[in-house]
């Protein structure tokens, strides 16, 4: 091809950031003005990463708009939320840190909506006991990524834009850096690194149906798996219950969780409201059992229970799941989540203008007026690089994680809301952490050897010969981690998706890339296969692993939570190039904080949506 | 479904030219769509970026037709059977390859705005804003960044050397949000003067028109600026009392609300 591999761009940081979404951007901010010097490197433009389609808010109990809430309250949530798998130590640093970082935006310019006393108005969000997130009608990602990426720009942070890194360095025993390439002219780069702060979100894009981005491949989990380090919870993965279903090009789009905040209903095609019909024991005291009690919470929550269709997103996909199989769905494989019938057109307007205007634009169809058809999508990965919850470091020395990339936070399943929150107290720590990590470390020694591999690697795919073409094969892998790693899963569709797995592998060593180095899509996604593949073998060998139905995990063979697995991490490590999978016991919550929790357990009784409960009315 | 075809711009800063590209059809297909369909089956190395494929993010802007678009928020069913399509990369910013361009030029003139800079807090440690008093810059806060309106903007389409004295109208839309923020104490008013070069816009209003976020960047942002601007340099009385008072009188809502006393 004419291009030296050998030729790679270096620089030197103390601490390199990977990923500029919150937590990425926030990592920075602190580790700079902690005094390291520090650069962001990131895949796309500034201010374009994910974080930029977050919708509803930002958890955070600074109770302007229910003074009874409080970190406990918002901790216990959390817990409760995650089905009891959490790190607890990272949800109570959450709920105990989450007011300040959201205070500290609007020191940074941040423009939140206000109550009528001219503080920051807070919105109801599932599994939320009070309203409790901070919100710009439905464009909250938008106003928090813009105010630190201005933050950033004012530090003067160097940013390496539209590049992509794709290995970890080491030296054996800690990172030392990264390498990866220029989006726009192909060319190599490398950085020595005292610190690698990882922000790289999840990995979404191994499903069909998913409001992820083309960038949510899995590099962070895969580069640390790479570099040694473990990962936990990896079966743990989120279906938003509301994405878009039709028409077919905006599939799986995101629509807010802010829709049922703000006092929209799930409906079936005969126009019930089923999810009265889900409520699962571990929720029962907390969930309104009658539409009247429900639709009465919004406005009175001293005297009502919480509407069951905020109940957390894993318990709603699965019902909106089991409705849609029961032959009770619409046309198109949905539910129907209604608005139009249950406030005005100019509330609806004016608190959901981007849902307006997605479904206006690109559905033909008026939300103040019609009913939304919705499914659930997939959304996030509770699952990541395991850390250690006060400092974000993971468990190769020099390695940090924050956000959707690293586990722990979320358990088995994670609130809305609690994700921007999550990338800016985590951001946070993580920036800390790793810049005080800078202050002692020694200059790392970059191995020109392992350079050289790595580069020869990330080039291979113009010299192969072979017929492949990488967007064919990232479809399959998107069919089969859609049918066989969904919603529910079962022993057989584990093992058949293994087996596919493998031979997507086997198909992606034959991909030949076409074209230039400059700019070339083709190329990255040949590159991005790789990652994608093995986290999805990660997830899928996590899941085959852990027998029992917990939060985003859901196994039609072991329809019941298990109080053994409640306390166990499923562990993931890369060793002599396979995937090892082991458990470990989750840290225990300590008692003063145990209270907090209740007593009683997750039991998944509702998990597929086949046992139904009753309703017993006047249960409290 | 039927086919469509579509023209797509082809080529890097060397030159380039439309090629015709014939994919099958979806309901409620958007030009994005289209354009990752050909990079799957025709051309896997057609570069174009995107990111939200929701018209949030703000990175597929590309001119249809001539017309500057969001690929992802412009429907296929938006044109008659049988015409004509083009997709070419935006004009205003030169070109890398294909739809791809190179944006620095925005991510440069961002640097030089000064930032926000709060102002001291209530007495008792909080904030209070009021809703009706932040909604304009709300307004301007939706921006996505699509840089469309810079691509329109003919100060700096079709006179390149127009750029280093121009930051052009995101960076109106910037300011002036800093500007109208209540909590701002920051200074501004020189610089978008003398080096934003307000005074080259005659709001001929082409950015309001492409803005896929309907921000109302003429009426909303610019002329007040300009105004602004005009009452600071060339009215005496006013530009005395901005040195005594400070600057916010001018952007002050018309009644200051006071926290309330229980």
């Amino acid at each position: 091809m004419g291009y030296v591999i050998t030729e790679v761009e270096r620089h030197a940081y103390d601490v390199v950031v990977i990923g500029a979404g919150g937590a990425g951007l926030r990592a920075a901010i602190e580790a700079h003005a902690l005094g390291a010097k520090t650069a962001i490197v990131c895949k796309s433009l500034l201010g374009k990463a994910h974080t930029v389609m977050a919708e509803g808010g930002i958890a955070a109990a600074l109770g302007n708009v229910w003074p009874e809430d409080n970190w406990q309250v918002h901790f216990r949530d959390t817990m409760r939320g995650g089905k009891l798998l959490n790190n607890w130590r990272m949800a109570q640093l959450h709920a105990q840190e989450a007011p300040d970082r959201v205070l500290e935006l609007e020191e940074w310019g941040a423009l939140f909506d206000r109550t009528k006393d001219g503080l920051i108005l807070q919105r109801d969000f599932g599994g939320h006991r009070f309203a409790r997130l901070a919100h710009v009608g439905d464009r909250t990602g938008l106003e928090m990524i813009r105010t630190l990426q201005n933050a950033a720009v004012a530090k003067d942070i160097d940013v390496f834009m539209e590049c992509t890194l794709r290995h970890l360095l080491t030296d054996g025993e800690r990172v030392t850096g990264a390498i990866g390439y220029w989006r726009p002219s192909g060319k190599l780069i490398a950085f020595a690194a005292k610190a690698v702060v990882l922000a790289t979100g999840g990995v979404g894009k191994a499903w069909r149906v998913t409001s992820n981005s083309w960038e949510y491949t899995g590099d962070g989990i895969a580069m640390a798996l790479e570099a040694g380090a473990d990962l936990i919870d990896m079966e743990m993965t989120q279906f938003h219950p509301t994405g878009m279903v039709w028409p077919a090009s905006v599939r799986g789009l995101l629509v807010t969780e802010g829709v049922r905040g703000d006092g929209g209903t799930l409906r079936n095609k005969s126009g019930e409201r089923f999810m009265f019909k889900y409520i699962p024991e571990f929720f029962r005291t907390d969930t309104a059992d009658t539409e009247q009690e429900a639709d009465a919470w919004y406005e009175d929550k001293k005297n009502n229970r919480r509407t069951p269709d905020l109940l957390p997103r894993d318990e709603v996909a699965r019902a909106i799941n089991a409705e849609v199989k029961a032959g009770r769905g619409t046309e198109h494989g949905g539910v129907f989540l209604d608005i139009a019938t249950r406030r005005s057109a100019d509330y609806i307007k004016r608190r959901l203008p981007s849902m307006y205007h997605q479904f206006m634009e690109l559905a033909d169809v008026d939300i103040t007026k019609q009913q939304m058809e919705i499914g659930p999508t997939l959304h996030y990965i509770m699952g990541g690089v395991r850390v250690d919850p006060d400092t974000a470091a993971a468990t190769v020395p020099g390695l940090y994680a924050a956000g959707e990339v690293a586990a722990g936070m979320h358990g088995a399943n994670r609130l809305g809301g609690n994700s921007l929150s999550d990338l800016l107290v985590f951001g946070r720590r993580a920036g800390e952490a790793a810049a005080n990590h800078s202050k002692r470390a020694a200059a790392p020694k970059i191995d020109d050897a392992q350079v050289s591999a790595f580069a020869e690697r990330m080039a291979a795919p113009f010299e192969k010969t072979g017929d492949e073409n990488p967007y064919a094969i990232h479809s399959a892998l998107q069919d089969t981690m859609q049918e066989l790693v969904g919603i529910i899963r079962r022993r057989d569709e584990l093992e058949e998706a293994l087996a596919r797995l493998e031979r997507l592998r086997a198909r992606t060593a034959r991909v030949r890339v076409t074209g230039a180095r400059v700019y070339n899509p083709g190329w990255h996604l040949a590159l991005d296969l790789e990652n994608l593949i093995g986290v999805s073998e990660a997830v899928t060998r996590s899941a085959l692993v852990r027998e029992e139905s917990r939060g985003g995990h859901t196994r039609e063979d072991f329809p019941k939570a298990d109080p053994d697995w409640g306390a166990k991490n499923v562990v993931t490590r890369k060793r002599d190039g396979r995937l090892v999978i082991a458990t470990d016991a989750i840290p225990k919550v300590p008692a003063e904080l145990r209270t907090l929790l209740g007593e009683d357990k997750p039991t998944g009784e509702a998990a597929t949506g086949a046992t139904k409960t009753p309703v017993a009315a006047g249960d409290d | 479904m039927a086919d469509v075809q579509v023209w797509v711009w082809r080529g890097d800063p060397s030159g380039g030219d439309f090629m015709p590209y014939k994919v099958a059809a979806d309901e409620g297909m958007v030009v994005l769509d289209v354009v990752h369909r050909i990079q799957a089956e025709k051309a896997p190395d057609l570069a174009v970026r995107w990111n939200c494929k929701a018209g949030k993010c703000g990175s597929c802007s590309a001119e249809v037709n001539g017309h500057p678009k969001l690929m992802c928020m412009t429907r296929m069913n938006e044109f008659a059977p049988g015409e004509t399509i083009t997709i070419s990369p935006v004009k205003t910013f030169p070109v890398i390859k294909d739809l791809v361009t190179d944006v620095s030029f925005n991510y440069e003139k961002a640097k030089t705005i000064p930032p926000f800079k709060p102002k001291p807090k209530d007495p008792d440690g909080k904030r209070r804003m009021y809703q009706e008093d932040i909604e304009r810059v709300q307004e301007f806060h939706k921006c996505i960044e699509c840089f469309l309106c810079q691509d329109v903007c003919h100060v700096i389409r079709d006179h390149d050397e127009n750029k280093r004295s121009f930051s052009g109208p995101r960076f109106f839309v910037r300011l002036a949000a800093l500007e109208m923020h209540p909590l701002d104490a920051n200074e501004r008013i020189d610089l978008i003067r003398a080096k934003h070069g307000l005074g080259y816009c005659n709001i001929t209003k082409c950015c309001t028109e492409v803005c896929p976020e309907d921000i109302h960047i003429t009426d909303n942002a610019i002329i007040p600026l300009k105004e602004r601007v005009v009452s600071a340099h060339y009215d005496p009385l006013a530009w005395a009392i901005r040195r005594v008072r400070g600057k916010r009188d001018e952007f002050a809502a018309p009644e200051q609300k006071q926290p309330p006393s229980a």
